[in-house]
């Protein structure tokens, strides 16, 4: 019986999920609604400089590429199941459709955190 | 009637289709809407990937996607977003109990509601971190 | 509930799916009219329909107390046993009676269950020990704590509720399932079993554990709380931590 390669993607969406679940309403209101409205925070929360300096702190890289990293491969897992669920029977092409641009949406993000440099 | 429905003692047995499955049970539905809060995760991964992709390209772009933010289109997204946020995380705590292995507390299984409400808890206590953090700590 | 439903005269309509591959080519309610009482069950309306009205309708019951998990059955869309479900839950309202969902209709509420039972005989659902002892020896002790980790998982009564509740069963039926799995588990958890190495590669495959995305309806229509959903998804995590350590653990890589 062939073991299931589905640790891989399941391990990434479980922290993924945790950490949405933990921390993504408290970002979604900072980054979204906020920073925009300037509403209650500092004036400069999201200006250039300032998240500059904090892409390039080797700390601030983890933070943004954990986040980003794993809240879209949180999202990718579960959109592969629902495509299933909704009856796109071959797994392995659900596998291509969702998994393969997640990659490449990561790859784009470390590149743009390294071009960023330290 | 065909000869071979009229043949006695056959089997036939009768599979029923699972076409709109999630529509005939409550359930289900609340299933699919917490497996439907995964497409506005990742519009929000999108959102911030462009965030870190314009950080990239210099301050002018930087500006332009941070101003960008300040649409009433994004600004309806993110209101939509947060709401999606806050059931996923009310969703995710509410399954934990089936999903993580059986805590024991005396002899008693730890009760679901228990590990729901301490998960919440969690979510509250790292959001407010979050928060503080933002507001005060870079100050 | 008011005296006048317990009156000889009440009745309740009871809608009953059939299928008779001799002569249907898919499966119709049939509606029938029950004598109503508050202490009658699905399974004795059905009982009744069979010895006054229709002797032809097939389904399946033994014990009449939800030990020999025969009557499964759905019962207004939802995956319960006749025998504990009564009439008054639904009455003055009609009830609408169909085979367990995900399984082929063999004959009326009779359903095909060969493929469960064919899974449940590939998991080894017997304690395999973990060390051979003599009858000197004596018994094989097991503390409270150890009989803990796996009493409800050997509560089940095989009834397949959980599989007419699971839609990925009904979407894959290659799918191992929330019974089965439940049953798997209840072997590995347990401290005189020592059977989980050939129970592994049926539990890591695609459609072992992984098969399941956590609805957990099955462990909401479980009449035993034995909590499939449970007993899949820790073993989820059980399965991803092998699959990485396999390499550093000894022994393991081969797997």
């Amino acid at each position: 019986m062939k073991r299931s390669s589905a640790p891989i993607f399941w391990s990434m969406f479980g922290a993924g999920g945790l950490l949405s679940a933990l921390v993504g309403p408290a970002l979604v209101y900072l980054t979204g609604i906020a920073a925009p409205l300037s509403w209650g925070v500092p004036l400069d929360l999201m200006s250039y400089p300032r998240m500059l300096a904090f892409a390039q702190h080797w700390a601030g890289k983890a933070v943004v590429f954990l986040v980003v990293a794993l809240f879209l491969w949180h999202a990718a897992h579960r959109i592969y199941h629902t495509l299933h669920d909704l009856g796109l029977h071959s797994k392995a092409l659900g596998q291509w459709i969702v998994y393969g641009p997640s990659a490449l949406l990561t790859a784009w993000l470390a590149w743009a955190l390294l071009s960023i440099g330290f | 009637m065909s000869a071979e429905t009229r043949t006695m003692g056959k089997r036939r047995p009768y599979r029923r289709a699972m076409d709109g499955w999630w529509t005939r049970n409550p359930f289900f539905v609340r299933y699919m809407i917490r497996e439907w809060t995964a497409v506005l995760v990742a519009a929000y991964a999108l959102v911030l990937l462009v965030g870190a992709v314009r950080l990239a390209q210099g301050e002018a772009a930087y500006s332009a996607w941070f101003e960008s933010m300040k649409s009433p289109f994004a600004l309806a997204f993110h209101w939509v977003t947060l709401a999606v946020f806050l059931y996923h995380t009310w969703s995710w705590f509410e399954i934990m109990p089936r999903t993580m292995p059986a805590i024991f507390v005396g002899g008693k299984r730890l009760a679901r509601g228990v590990i729901t409400a301490a998960g919440i808890a969690a979510a509250l206590a790292c959001c407010a971190i979050v928060l503080a953090l933002a507001l005060g700590g870079g100050r | 509930m008011a005296e006048g439903d317990r009156s000889p005269g009440a009745s309740i309509e009871v809608e009953v799916l059939r299928y008779r591959p001799e002569q249907d080519s898919e499966p119709f309610y049939q509606s029938f009219t029950v004598p109503y009482a508050e202490d009658l069950s699905v399974l004795q309306a059905l009982q009744h329909i069979k010895d006054d009205l229709d002797s032809t309708l097939s389904f399946r019951w033994s014990c009449r107390m939800a030990i020999c998990g025969s009557c499964g059955l759905m019962i207004n869309g939802i995956p319960k046993l006749g025998c504990r479900t009564f009439l008054r839950e639904y009455y003055p309202g009609r009830v609408r009676v169909g085979p367990l969902n995900h399984f082929p209709i063999e004959r009326d509420l009779v359903v095909d269950i060969e493929d469960f039972v064919g899974k449940l005989e590939k998991i080894h659902p017997y304690i395999i020990p973990r060390e051979p002892r003599t009858l000197d020896q004596g018994e094989y002790l097991q503390t409270p704590r150890q009989l803990q980790r796996y009493l409800q998982f050997s509560n089940c009564i095989n009834c397949t509720l959980c599989y007419a509740a699971c839609p990925q069963y009904g979407l894959d039926p290659a799918f191992l399932g929330p019974g089965i799995t439940a049953l798997l588990h209840r072997y590995n958890a347990d401290s005189r079993d020592g059977g989980q190495a050939k129970r592994a590669a049926i539990m890591h495959a695609e459609d072992g554990v992984w098969g399941c995305t956590a609805v957990s309806y099955c462990s909401e229509v479980c009449p035993k709380a034995v909590d499939p959903a449970n007993a899949i998804n820790q073993n989820k995590m059980a399965s991803a931590m092998d699959y990485f350590l396999r390499f550093v653990k000894p022994g393991g890589a081969r797997k």
